[in-house]
């Protein structure tokens, strides 16, 4: 018995059994996840998801899907051992899954290329993208590019004053990028306005959602999209390490890369998972985007999760500094995994993240992302009360170049 | 009776469409709303939709984004929406259906939502981001209570998911006349008769039409086919425009345009 389970860990088996496999039909994780849309969109959900499943079981889209993730991704992205950050912190031993190394420079790509390949296979002529930090803006802009597809990406005008940078790649990339001013002018309103975009242009317009949220089947698609990271990482620390990782670290704002990390690790008992949440500024209502951890159930963007609202349901405003997390909701697999007591969920603050951020750059050359120096942050202060024979896997979900600006001004430096 | 069943019943009596304006709760604020829906009443509209402010609205387009954004910024809470509604009730028994989003439904919990709507003189939900397969427990405390689930069908919905929502429909159905959010448009697309057509071969419940009906040439058009007539937007627009104005001025203004959009109607 023992060794069968080590044998199917050493191929690399992602290890759900089918008992497990969520969503359920209805596109439900336990009491969360569902579809709450409008009527108009409910067919385009029918559409993906009956084209995303003759996708999954079609061997030239695998194919076609690991081809363009090896050749034009880079993947797969290295398991890097943060030495100078280990014998800094004098626990537990780090490991860093380098998705800033990714073409474009952080995960996102991996999901965008897989929904544009669907994109293609459903007919659709044109492509439609939110984005807050602009990195699945810039993924799904890079995508749109190199397959040649029409693309336009909805950005709150908050964001775009926060990510100039990003605003500038995705014009270059041809991408059309529309400026949103309802609401907080963040990630939420941008998803707002790219479903309501979508009501009108469903008949010929995919929605690349970037994260782990929304209707069914989208939590579920992009999941599966990113679950690369976590089979990466299964197979790179097996190689390294002999055994699977004892805690996995990753950031959550939507939760794509935490669940992209988690999700092939779920039946591991032994395999801890954190993840961790924009705490801002601190715990006053506004001031910080902790969605698991000071959250309620509610609905947002299409299905039923944690959410930050009041009590007649509307949606609260959320703070942080870091664009990618700055947002009120979470992916409902995300709600169902906090419920069950699978994985758990904490939150760093602003000020923490930019000293994580400034601390992996000075120790390891890594200039992470705002979104990933939260997790770094969290690190920061857990590894240190772990033994040295614990081993930790942290998503570095993308680069910091991205954030030089917006960090300069916070520390006081004028570029 | 449900107030909107015996209204419909008199309609096919009469053989006239139902006209039914829609106004955000709050707008500019709640005491106007009351007003405005007495006055819209007199004018002759046949039943009322009632926006609750919501955060977020993904169906709604920008004028009515607008409006809960004014009502929402105003404090307006679905608290004091209800205690609006149990003043008109005072003076008026027309039939009002409120449009409000899930996430305050389900925030609220069904029960709860559907006895303090029953308690305050509602007759009906429309719930836009609800779709059949998720409203099955709330349908059923509405069936009990005689209270009404308006479900929508959209130009892109497939017939066997048409036959499905015609089967489920209570009070009225909604036509979703444009694929796309709500709105001020000069045209209305072409497939609207031959979708109503279809519609209506499936159920005996009155179908009205919203989205996009903006002018009484539009409502005209509609009622030729549908038995009901919803116009949101451009009532909106019209309140936008004499916000600033005294109340009576804005009441007798927004109710002249609305006397029109009955006159299109009802022919």
């Amino acid at each position: 018995m023992v060794t069968t389970m080590t044998q199917s860990k050493m191929q690399g088996c992602g290890g759900i059994s089918g008992k497990t496999i969520l969503p359920d039909k209805t596109g439900h994780f336990g009491r969360f996840g569902g579809k709450f849309v409008p009527e108009t969109i409910m067919p385009a959900l029918d559409q993906l998801e009956k084209a995303y499943l003759e996708a999954k079981g079609d061997p030239s889209f695998n194919a076609e899907l690991d081809y363009y993730l090896r050749e034009y991704v880079g993947r797969p992205s290295t398991l890097y051992y943060a030495e100078r950050l280990t014998k800094k912190l004098n626990g537990a031993k780090i490991y860093l899954k380098r998705e800033d190394l990714n073409h474009t420079g952080a995960h996102k790509i991996n999901n965008t290329i897989g929904q544009i390949l669907l994109a293609i296979r459903m007919g659709k002529k044109r492509i439609i993208a939110e984005t807050g930090a602009g990195q699945h803006g810039v993924a799904t802009a890079t995508a749109a590019a190199m397959f040649g597809i029409d693309c336009e990406v909805y950005m709150g005008e908050e964001d775009i004053r926060r990510q100039a940078l990003n605003v500038f790649r995705m014009k270059l990339l041809g991408a059309k990028v529309v400026p949103v001013s309802s609401g907080s002018r963040t990630l939420k309103d941008a998803t707002n306005e790219a479903l309501r975009d979508w009501m009108a242009s469903v008949r010929n317009t995919h929605y690349i959602i970037g994260s782990v949220v929304g209707p069914h089947p989208y939590p579920m698609i992009v999941r599966d999209f990113q679950v690369i990271i976590g089979k990466e990482v299964r197979k790179q620390i097996l190689e390294k390490e002999r055994r699977l990782p004892d805690y996995l670290i990753a950031c959550v704002g939507g939760g794509s890369n935490s669940m992209g990390l988690f999700h092939p690790f779920l039946e591991d008992r032994e395999v801890n998972m954190i993840g961790v949440e924009a705490g801002g500024l601190g715990i006053e209502i506004g001031q910080h985007a902790s969605t698991l951890t000071s959250g309620e159930i509610g609905i947002l963007h299409g299905s039923s999760s944690y959410v930050l609202q009041d009590e007649d349901g509307q949606t609260l405003p959320v703070h942080s500094i870091s664009a990618g997390l700055d947002y009120p909701g979470v992916g409902p697999e995300h709600s169902y995994l906090k419920d069950i007591g699978r994985a758990k969920y904490v939150s760093i603050t602003d000020d923490e993240a930019v000293n994580a951020f400034q601390e992996c750059a000075r120790l390891e050359g890594i200039i992470p992302a705002l979104e990933a120096a939260h997790a770094i942050a969290y690190t920061i202060k857990f590894a240190p009360k772990l033994s040295k024979d614990k081993i930790i896997v942290l998503c570095l979900s993308g680069s910091g170049d991205k954030d030089s600006f917006e960090v300069a001004k916070k520390l006081g430096y004028k570029i | 009776m449900n107030r909107i069943d015996r209204k419909f019943q008199e309609l096919k009596i009469e053989k006239k469409p139902a006209f039914i304006p829609f106004i955000t709760a709050g707008d500019p604020e709640l005491r106007t709303t009351r007003e405005l829906i007495l006055e819209f009443e007199k004018r002759g509209a046949d039943i009322i939709e009632l926006g609750i402010p919501f955060s977020d609205p993904i169906a709604d387009g920008p004028i009515i984004q607008a409006s809960y954004y004014r009502a929402l910024m105003r404090g307006s809470k679905v608290a004091h929406v209800f205690d609006m509604v149990t003043e008109v009730r005072k003076k008026s028994e027309i039939p009002i259906v409120s449009m409000v989003s899930y996430s305050t439904v389900f925030k609220k919990g069904y029960q709860n939502f559907i006895e303090s709507s029953l308690k305050a003189g509602l007759d009906g939900l429309t719930i836009p981001d609800l779709p059949v397969e998720e409203n099955h427990e709330l349908f059923e405390i509405a069936k009990k209570n005689d209270f009404k689930i308006v479900c929508f069908v959209a130009p892109t919905t497939s017939d066997h998911r048409m036959a499905m929502i015609a089967q489920q429909a209570q009070g009225f159905l909604y036509y979703i006349s444009v694929v796309g959010i709500t709105g001020v448009r000069d045209k209305l697309p072409d497939d609207i008769v031959q979708n109503i057509k279809k519609l209506k071969q499936m159920t005996k419940i009155p179908v009205a039409v919203g989205f996009g009906v903006s002018t009484s040439d539009h409502a005209k058009m509609i009622s030729t086919v549908a038995d009901g007539v919803i116009v949101g937007s451009a009532i909106m627009r019209e309140i936008e425009k004499y916000e600033k104005e005294p109340t009576e001025k804005l009441i007798k203004c927004v109710g002249d345009f609305v006397g029109q959009l009955i006159s299109g109607t009802k022919g």
